[in-house]
């Protein structure tokens, strides 16, 4: 059964330095407050994987918590590049980083893989392309029963998972409608996880073959509203698309990436403390 | 931002609607974010209502009336046939063999179709660190043909990529057969100058199609290889009345829902 926690204690519990993690959500759902805590806590070294790093782990590489980055797609969707990402690669800030870049075909698989409790993934891709020249861990396996030689990369199998979803119940059953990205695979790929949910309910309402991710296949569940901001949460709310916007000449620049760190996240004591911060900025522009 | 040509449409409108010409009514389309994504659009908009538009963060049959921001905007999800798992639209659906079309735009691209969306420079000390290979390889490998759109200029058309993201004919004539791959590969690439296809044998892209006004010099100085043009070449036909009425309203639409970002990378 999941625990019902505060975002603080289910980091602080189940977030170690040096942990694999995966924060999920493609496009929707984007777990960011679970990413703030984690800035918060100040959690070193993680090996952090997600398709598409979005701000969330440019956040988290800016912020001096990443070693390593796993990931298929890494720009600021509609706006253009992930600053704090690519300064990192291309000149080491604020620390070295390390990247294993593959496709979405390939990182999907290897989260299907992993839930799956597969050592690896299976799939037709790579041929002619150069990512396997960069990336040693793209092998390839050749089909025992037809003879053709397929692409075999390692599954995905997080120390913990995070994803964001709309409602949880009484019990920590969780309910995730719209874009549902990778979120069920990387939950049930990882040792442990936490899910933030935008409100907890007596009854989910979940129509039959609904995605829901029982309460005894999870680790915490936190009620955090609006923690998926400035992603989206099908039915609560749109995605903030200036916030996307406003991110580029804020990460673009290291002092005032710092700066707006250290007043939004660091200088906030947690989510709803950020929103109103937030909230307050937003007006006064 | 772009040039206009005799004031009545733009040489970026003229790129929109030509590719959008290339998608037939009633295929099934992979759709990248940005150009490709407004080309398939316009396409589901005038000619091609019948148009299945597949994106990779899950809708199948996504009838945006907006551009979408990201390749998982809501409306995606809520104007969708069905909304399935991402791993499922890579597994049953690209890898299964059911795409007709994959539409991808590109940072740079070889006279081959081969594509880079990884790194200009050495890849461990890059010079400029591009997102990445996204859903592309697979698309590229997998769709039964490719579509190509992007803006033509000498960095962006290259004689030799950095990075080879994603294969079009690899080295050119049977290296895409010899490389296994399921699909035929890219069949055209749309410029805001001219469009381009693989020549017999070679498949090496020469120009088939000049946009009205156009000139040779100007493409060949927009292009980093010595490019070659078809024994044959047409003129695109200029955008009619009702794809440019379509086009406008759709980017006005999109103006309107998103501000200043307008759906367009």
């Amino acid at each position: 059964m999941a625990e019902f926690l505060s975002l603080r204690d289910a980091v602080e519990r189940f977030v170690q330095n040096g942990d694999t993690v995966a924060l999920e959500g493609f496009t929707h759902l984007i777990p960011t407050a679970a990413a703030h805590e984690i800035v918060r806590q100040n959690k070193q070294d993680l090996t952090l994987v997600r398709m598409t790093p979005d701000l969330v782990y440019d956040l988290l590489i800016g912020a001096g918590c990443a070693k390593k980055l796993i990931f298929s797609w890494g720009g600021n969707p509609g706006v253009g590049s992930l600053h704090r990402l690519r300064d990192a690669v291309e000149k080491g800030w604020p620390q070295a980083l390390e990247i294993e870049e593959h496709s979405h075909a390939d990182l999907a698989n290897a989260y299907v893989a992993g839930a799956s409790g597969l050592p690896f993934a299976v799939l037709r891709a790579y041929a002619g392309s150069d990512l396997p020249k960069v990336n040693p861990l793209i092998k390839s396996v050749t089909c025992p029963f037809t003879g053709e030689v397929l692409a075999a990369v390692p599954s995905v199998r997080p120390d913990v998972t995070v994803i964001h979803a709309q409602r949880a119940d009484r019990k920590g059953n969780v309910l995730i409608r719209g874009i549902l990205g990778v979120q069920k695979e990387a939950a049930l790929a990882a040792k442990r996880c936490i899910v933030t949910v935008e409100e907890i309910v007596d009854d989910l309402e979940a129509p039959m073959n609904a995605c829901v991710l029982p309460t005894w296949a999870l680790t915490a569940v936190c009620l955090v509203p609006g923690g998926a901001h400035p992603s989206y949460a099908h039915g609560y709310y749109e995605r903030d698309n200036r916030f996307y916007q406003s991110w580029d000449p804020i990460a673009r620049d290291r002092d005032a990436f710092t700066a707006w760190i250290d007043t939004y996240i660091r200088g906030t004591a947690d989510s709803a403390a950020y929103r109103a911060k937030i909230a307050q900025q937003q007006e006064a522009n | 931002m772009s040039a206009h040509l005799g004031n009545d449409y733009s040489t970026n409108e003229m790129m929109t609607v030509a590719a959008a010409r290339n998608l037939g009514n009633g295929s099934v389309c992979f759709v990248g974010i940005g150009l490709p994504s407004k080309a398939a659009n316009l396409a589901r908009l005038t000619h091609a209502p019948e148009v299945v538009l597949i994106y990779e963060s899950g809708p199948i049959g996504a009838k945006p009336s907006v551009l979408p921001l990201s390749i998982g905007d809501g409306e995606l999800a809520e104007t969708a046939d069905t909304v399935v798992p991402t791993g499922e639209i890579f597994r049953y659906w690209l890898q299964g063999g059911r795409i007709d079309v994959g539409f991808l735009g590109a940072a740079q691209v070889d006279k081959y179709g081969n594509i880079n969306t990884t790194v200009i420079g050495d890849y461990h000390k890059p010079k400029v660190r591009l997102p990445g290979a996204g859903g592309a390889p697979e698309i590229a490998g997998s769709a039964k043909k490719v579509l190509i759109i992007l803006k033509q200029s000498h960095r962006t058309f290259v004689d030799k990529l950095a990075f080879i993201t994603s294969v079009g004919h690899g080295e050119g004539g049977e290296h895409r057969k010899q490389l296994g791959l399921p699909g035929a590969g890219p069949v055209a690439i749309i410029t805001d100058l001219c469009i381009m296809e693989p020549e017999e044998g070679t498949n090496e892209f020469v120009v088939t199609s000049l946009h009205p006004g156009v000139a040779r010099e100007q493409v060949i100085e927009n292009t980093g290889w010595q490019i070659r043009f078809a024994d044959t070449v047409a003129v695109t036909e200029p955008p009619r009345a009702e794809e440019l009425e379509a086009l406008r309203a759709l980017e006005a639409r999109t103006a309107a829902a998103h501000g200043q970002l307008g759906g367009e990378e």
